[in-house]
């Protein structure tokens, strides 16, 4: 395939007007064959109108998209047999089907599918394969629509907050399953509201607001980022605060929250935390309750949207 | 859970045929397990060829049964064609079903036909069990059987256009409201339960361009009386077709 080598997806200046307001504005994002990425952004970020534009549902007012090469407009009687897609808000499924008839019905639109019973047991199904989809609990609604995203073995898989009602065992099930995706050589798209989904699985993070990129790299990028950090600690009171500052890395601040207890604020590294304890010793004072805290990405995050992910 | 499925992609799409085979077998699964449909395209039929077999609301000159059966034929292809594939067909337009099923490898015309074929199984089943009626009742049909079965195909086309058309348009709640509208009116005042030659002249001159009074005219034709080819009304339900079609291929959304 001549378009082996591209990147899964490219989207350079893509914008998409509701009316007055722009649900994109100029959004650009490259997924490399192979990577998972995750879209993380709160509500009305734009996550799934730039999902759903690169699934051929809806049309981009400027930019460009190309999905696995092509134009998902254009081409897609070419590129949907290749893309798995996994739908906001349930399965989008004959609600009077079965759960196994529809993994079937699915495996006949490919030319060599999944084996259906198999799938349908690797997500968890097996027992209620019989069960009318609208009888099944919500969870088990999103574990069918990834059986029918995956069944006619994609290149390609556009989840749109796959979690999204499982509990937490159902949760770690799927990671473990998009984790093999990657393993197997699929690429991956997912949208998401939960932090730590990013941070565990994504191997690239996009933060979205207001249609735009805020930022994007690895997890650990992004919460290394400008990091500032802490580290708290207990000690007697009335530690001469101004000699530890003098003692720290430019740029570091230090407080006594209440009598007793530390908090020193700065670019938390290996030599932050060894003066501290270097000056402490020197002082002949004893650090106990020790602790290093880092930026997750949820801190990451709020700050640069100023809002909370569920918002 | 087992772990030893592989995910290394393989992807393409199935055979057209293949496809279509699975989704004809989809869809009238999924008719015949649905009571409402089961109820408005097998028993309804059935029950109202029976009352209407009864010298109740208005006497017929020759034999009631030969009038009846073509009636309980037309309204049969109404109600699975036009009624039940419009109220399917909006609901999974509302609960997103046609969007996912837009997202796979299945061309839309392939649904379509696989809904079409469906449509025409479920025929299948209901003119014979409204005939294994009639001929319990004495039935006796008249005719060349050709042109009941290609005036039946050709009212499926206009009757799905138009079901389609209403379904692809209005929300759910409201194409299952005006499908049974539609439907009642037509049974009564489109040339099915009543013959338009109860109506006023004027009236029944209107009444006849109707797709409903097309098919149960044709029908009637030869079924009833014997005819040959009915130009007419194969003409006007081309018509219909021809219009709906169309229209439907034109407005109908997805989403």
């Amino acid at each position: 395939m001549n378009d082996a080598a591209g990147p899964a997806v490219q989207v350079t200046g893509l914008v998409k007007r509701y009316g007055e307001r722009r649900a994109v504005d100029g959004l650009s994002l490259t997924v490399a064959r192979g990577e998972i990425v995750a879209l993380l952004g709160p509500n009305g970020a734009g996550k799934t109108t730039t999902i759903e534009i690169c699934e051929g549902f809806r049309r981009p007012d400027a930019g460009q998209v190309r999905v696995l090469g092509l134009d998902p407009l254009r081409d897609g009687a070419a590129l949907k047999p290749r893309v798995g897609v996994m739908l906001q808000d349930g399965v989008g499924a004959y609600t009077g089907a079965r759960a196994g008839e529809l993994v079937r019905l699915f495996a006949s639109y490919a030319r060599q599918p999944q084996d259906s019973a198999a799938l349908l047991d690797r997500v968890g199904l097996a027992d209620v394969a019989a069960t009318p989809v609208r009888r099944l609990s919500g969870g088990q609604k999103q574990r069918l629509s990834l059986a029918l995203a995956l069944v006619g073995r994609p290149e390609l898989v556009f989840l749109d907050e796959p979690t999204a009602g499982m509990d937490p065992q159902a949760r770690r099930g799927t990671w473990e399953l998009v984790a093999q995706l990657r393993a197997d050589g699929v690429s991956v798209v997912l949208t998401t509201h939960f932090l730590d989904e990013a941070e565990h699985l994504a191997d690239t993070v996009v933060v979205i607001d207001s249609g735009r990129l805020v930022a994007s790299g690895s997890p650990a990028e992004l919460a290394r980022s400008g990091a500032e950090g802490q580290i708290r600690f207990r000690a007697v009171s009335g530690l001469r605060l101004s000699s530890l500052v003098e003692a720290m890395p430019l740029g570091t601040h230090a407080l006594e929250e209440s009598p007793g207890r530390y908090l020193v604020v700065g670019e938390v590294s290996p030599q932050l935390l060894a003066s501290l304890t270097a000056w402490c010793a020197a002082q002949g004072v004893l650090a106990e309750q020790l602790s290093v805290e880092r930026r997750s990405l949820e801190d990451v995050f709020l700050e640069l949207t100023g809002r909370e992910l569920r918002a | 859970m087992t772990a030893t499925l592989s995910y290394v992609p393989a992807p393409g799409a199935a055979p057209r045929a293949r496809m279509l085979a699975a989704q004809t077998r989809m869809e009238l699964t999924l008719l015949l397990r649905n009571g409402e449909q089961v109820g408005l395209t097998l028993v309804v039929p059935l029950l109202l060829g029976f009352f209407f077999n009864l010298p109740l609301l208005y006497s017929l000159g020759g034999r009631r049964i030969d009038f009846v059966v073509p009636s309980i034929l037309a309204l049969s292809v109404m109600s699975a064609a036009f009624t039940g594939l419009a109220i399917g067909t909006g609901f999974e337009r509302r609960y997103a079903v046609l969007k996912r099923l837009g997202a796979t490898a299945l061309p839309r015309a392939t649904l379509l036909l696989g809904k079409t074929f469906a449509v025409l199984l479920l025929e299948v089943l209901q003119a014979g069990l409204v005939c294994a009626l009639g001929f319990a009742l004495g039935w006796h049909p008249h005719g060349d059987p050709l042109w009941p079965l290609l005036l039946i195909a050709l009212g499926t086309v206009a009757f799905g256009g138009l079901g389609l058309l209403v379904a692809g348009t209005l929300r759910a709640e409201v194409t299952l409201a005006a499908a049974n509208l539609i439907w009642m009116i037509l049974l009564f005042c489109g040339g099915i339960a009543i013959p338009l030659s109860k109506f006023p002249s004027g009236a029944a001159d209107a009444l006849r361009v109707l797709p409903s009074a097309s098919l149960s005219d044709g029908l009637h034709s030869v079924l009833q009386d014997g005819g040959g080819f009915p130009v007419r009304p194969f003409v006007t339900l081309l018509i219909w077709a021809a219009v709906a079609l169309p229209a439907a291929a034109r407005w109908f959304r997805w989403e």
